[in-house]
């Protein structure tokens, strides 16, 4: 909020992800430059496997990798989930509000330090409110889904194929829709 | 070995391995973002990886392709620290007694939900809550009070666990 009159290069701190429709990489300058160029840093692919491993341990040690847990939550037997969301947005919400305001960028790829934040439609509402069917049926989220793989349980191959099933029908529709009202931008 | 409506406990398990548990997931996503400047969620790995084998305009968005190797590796890391502290701890093979239809429509309609709102409980509930997010904000209330209803619609039919 404080740094409005930032330069367009790169993603500034305040910028909003405008991922609304298929359109939007081409016509957003935010969304094309998600990934900077700099990705070729010998050091990012093995930080994200490393970042990706602490994840998947959290993961394992808070059960959240087991639907049993995550369903119990949700029916009101055990909060302990609580923390679990807790904990990681509070630990993210310090280091990412500091590394935005000291204005700085990531050393491996140039890119400004921001916040995560998305455009407002009506989809967030509509996206969570079916995620929220299929939670509380099955218990599984992306992450929680990938980390249950890594601990054995083999039967989750239901639901991460379940996932990209999803993902496809709903890019399917969508890429449609878009190719029949061809030129029109999403937002 | 009362059957009570009301949990008396709220937190039958403890706390410690959930905060703990809890402060490594915000740690891997730091990790990331400290280095890279960017807010790693699990769920765009749905769409960026469908990018490889389909040609639907919706999948060959520049920030699906350009992002869809790490997004492999964040996955296959997610994967592999999973299995290193599951082996560590030999809880290894510990699988679900949930049934395989509710983990692939649950799944599902989680695929589509997470893509449709541009998040998960991971792009929304931990990197877009802490940035103070509202539109994240919103999401997340929208999928938990709706999670809560389902789950408990669910067990009052009698589906189990």
């Amino acid at each position: 909020m404080s740094d409005g009159g930032a330069s367009s290069t790169g993603a500034a701190s305040d910028e909003i992800e405008d991922d609304g429709g298929p359109t939007a990489g081409a016509d957003a300058p935010s969304g094309a430059g998600l990934v900077a160029d700099h990705e070729s840093h010998p050091l990012f692919l093995p930080l994200v496997f490393l970042g990706g491993a602490v994840f998947g341990v959290g993961l394992a040690v808070s059960q959240m990798a087991r639907p049993e847990v995550v369903l119990a939550f949700l029916q009101f037997e055990d909060f302990g989930l609580l923390f679990v969301m807790g904990g990681a947005s509070a630990l993210v919400a310090v280091v990412s509000l500091a590394l935005t305001r000291s204005g700085r960028s990531a050393p491996l790829t140039g890119r400004r330090f921001g916040r995560r934040l998305k455009a407002m439609d009506r989809n967030v509402v509509l996206g969570g409110g079916i995620f929220g069917v299929g939670w509380g049926l099955s218990g599984i989220c992306p992450g929680a889904a990938y980390a249950s793989l890594g601990i054995g349980n083999v039967v989750m191959g239901y639901g991460v194929a379940g996932m990209l099933v999803g993902a496809y029908l709903q890019g399917y529709l969508r890429a449609r829709r878009a190719d029949a009202t061809t030129g029109v931008a999403a937002d | 070995m009362f059957e009570l409506g009301v949990p008396v406990d709220l937190f039958p398990r403890g706390i410690g391995h959930y905060l703990v548990g809890g402060l490594l997931i915000g740690l891997g996503t730091v990790i990331v973002y400290v280095g890279t400047g960017i807010h790693a969620g699990a769920s765009t790995f749905l769409e960026s990886t469908l990018s490889y084998g389909s040609s639907l305009s919706r999948f060959q968005q520049p920030r699906f392709v350009r992002s869809r190797d790490w997004r492999v590796v964040f996955t296959l890391g997610i994967v592999a620290g999973a299995f290193a502290f599951a082996i560590a701890a030999g809880e290894f093979a510990w699988t679900t007694a949930v049934d395989p239809w509710r983990l692939f429509l649950g799944g599902t309609l989680v695929g589509v939900g997470t893509r449709l709102g541009k998040g998960c409980t991971s792009g929304h509930g931990v990197c877009g809550v802490g940035s103070g997010s509202p539109v994240s904000i919103l999401n997340v209330v929208v999928f938990v009070a709706v999670a809560v209803g389902v789950a408990h619609i669910a067990f009052a039919l009698g589906v189990r666990p």
